[in-house]
């Protein structure tokens, strides 16, 4: 996890492209600039940061169903709930289901383990659209090979 | 048996908090009662599941701008409604 660089999914472990579900590790670093704030003394990660780690893993599936040809954009976060301190170090596995696939939208259920505990769950909303621009669709199969995004199950044409 | 425009009334007024009596068949979803767009997605995933359908949103978006058809052909709330009861009769052929 590359907190600094809103990177916050380390590797896809899973995409079921079919059942419309997805797994990936997020491993939240020992050290960064942001425990500073959060809290003195006594750090944690970020709700905010949470929800993120499961709009990004999220979006990945959404991204992957639609053969990188379009963009997921969240526009909508319901029902966050953080169960749990999430404190440095630990290792997430964040994982999505998309629960409704619609005309330009998708919603998704995401949650957060760690261990076998439930740290964070959401209901996340998403526009989906074609990619702005050239630019953003080549950074995102950029990082789609650091996050090991399995592409052999992504259409080439 | 409630109609598909009640069931379309209901889910607007409680998506939007806005009165049931205020939401009439003539009424223009973004004209008239000032649903956004962000609005409009979540009354979609209550009508999709509702009923059971896809509304196809981006192709009415794209026939919308490209001039083939008005936004009161498909946000004129009985239009809305006939459109929906096409698409489950059409699931349903």
């Amino acid at each position: 996890m590359r907190i600094e660089k809103f990177q916050l999914i380390d590797r896809v472990v899973e995409f079921k492209r079919e059942d419309r579900t997805i797994r990936c590790e997020a491993t939240v670093p020992q050290e960064s600039s942001i425990f500073e704030g959060h809290f003195p003394g006594y750090p944690l990660m970020p709700g905010v940061l949470l929800v993120e780690a499961m709009a990004q893993t999220s979006g990945w599936m959404i991204i992957g169903r639609e053969d990188f040809k379009r963009m997921a954009f969240l526009v909508s976060v319901r029902d966050a709930k953080f169960r749990s301190f999430v404190p440095p170090g630990s290792k997430l596995i964040v994982s999505a289901k998309i629960s409704h696939d619609g005309s330009g939208f998708a919603v998704t259920q995401a949650q957060g383990e760690l261990g076998d505990r439930i740290v964070c769950d959401a209901t996340l909303t998403f526009r989906v659209t074609d990619f702005p621009n050239d630019e953003l669709r080549n950074a995102m199969l950029h990082f789609a090979t650091i996050v090991e995004f399995p592409m052999e199950l992504v259409a080439n044409d | 048996m409630s109609t598909t425009f009640d069931t379309v009334a209901n889910i607007i007024s409680e998506t939007c908090d806005i009165p049931r009596e205020n939401i009439k068949p003539e009424s223009h979803a973004i004209d008239d009662l000032g649903i956004d767009s962000l609005d409009f997605l979540d009354i979609a995933f209550a009508i999709d599941k509702a009923f059971g359908i896809k509304m196809p949103l981006e192709k009415w978006t794209q026939e919308v701008n490209e001039g083939k058809a008005t936004t009161a052909q498909y946000f004129v709330l009985k239009n809305l409604a006939d459109r929906i009861d096409a698409l489950v009769a059409a699931k349903n052929s």
